[in-house]
């Protein structure tokens, strides 16, 4: 599995990202590369990240600028024909902003940065980066932003809830930002596209402390594997 | 050429977590008295026509799920 990892002026952790596709994918250069925000190329990809750090200087809103890149046009062009799109903090909130995914991440509810590591618990999802992972198991991986409270309103946040698209919620009393339901990151309706606010990029080696991350990189392949 | 002012606010009912800390902070300050402070921002801007103004609101500057919009013409 190739994977691409989007590249915007202001994104920092597109290089974490990188390394965690190819220790997913077992290790080597092949199986993962930069794609400038510019580019509108995105065939021999098989999954796309898009990472975390302040997009275009997270003028406006965060996400809303590079919304409009031309890579992110190619982006969801790749995600409606059904392609793995990843989206981690400000790639969450690019994914929103683009309307490939449900909801709006607002300023967390105490306006601090947080930066700490903390716990997920896995939702029933289809998703394929959740094949890995058994629903209602912990991971534990960093929470690491200032504009994390999922939002949306009642009736879609309903339609969320009841079409299994919540993909990971905060566990039981850290919930670190306000966000409805505890919700930590959401996927489209197909599953296809799935964002969150923690990063699992960071938590791929046992250097720092968890290796829970990877098995969300590991998902689509297996998930691809099995059907 | 006309000259726009465009005010974006936080919609009612959704926590602004600017506003809370501004009016945290109030007090302090020696400012009793002061509540209910919302934090928006305006931009100003120029357009041939306002025709596609609303448009421009509803893609980029606001963000309709959480935010209201008011466009003002000034010139």
């Amino acid at each position: 599995m190739k994977w691409g990892v989007l590249q915007f002026p202001g994104s920092c952790d597109e290089r974490d990202a990188l390394n965690a596709c190819q220790l997913a994918g077992g290790g080597g250069p092949g199986q993962a590369r930069l794609v400038w925000h510019e580019e509108t190329d995105l065939s021999g990809l098989d999954g796309i990240v898009v990472p975390g750090g302040f997009s275009y200087g997270d003028y406006l809103r965060a996400g809303a600028i590079a919304r409009f890149s031309p890579a992110m046009t190619a982006v969801a062009e790749f995600a409606a024909n059904g392609g793995p799109v990843l989206g981690i903090c400000n790639g969450f909130q690019v994914l929103c902003e683009s309307g490939l995914l449900p909801g709006a991440l607002l300023t967390n509810e105490r306006t601090r940065f947080i930066c700490r590591q903390g716990d997920l618990i896995v939702g029933e999802s289809d998703s394929p980066f959740l094949a890995g992972l058994e629903a209602g198991s912990t991971i534990s991986i960093p929470f690491k932003h200032q504009s994390g409270r999922f939002f949306a309103p009642p009736e879609l946040l309903e339609q969320i809830e009841s079409r299994g698209q919540v993909a990971f919620r905060y566990a039981p009393g850290q919930n670190p930002n306000g966000s409805l339901n505890d919700i930590a990151g959401v996927t489209n309706e197909a599953g296809n596209v799935l964002g969150l606010m923690p990063h699992p990029e960071h938590a791929v080696e046992a250097f720092s402390g968890s290796t829970d991350g990877l098995a969300i990189f590991q998902g689509p392949a297996l998930a691809g594997a099995a059907s | 050429m006309i000259q726009a002012r465009i005010l974006i606010r936080p919609k009612e009912g959704i926590l602004d977590a600017q506003g809370k800390a501004v009016e945290a902070a109030l007090p302090a300050l020696g400012f009793e008295g002061v509540g209910h402070v919302r934090v928006g921002r305006i931009v100003e801007l120029e357009a041939e026509s306002i025709d596609r103004l609303e448009e421009l609101c509803e893609k980029l500057l606001a963000n309709p799920l959480i935010e209201d919009y008011e466009i003002e013409t000034i010139g």
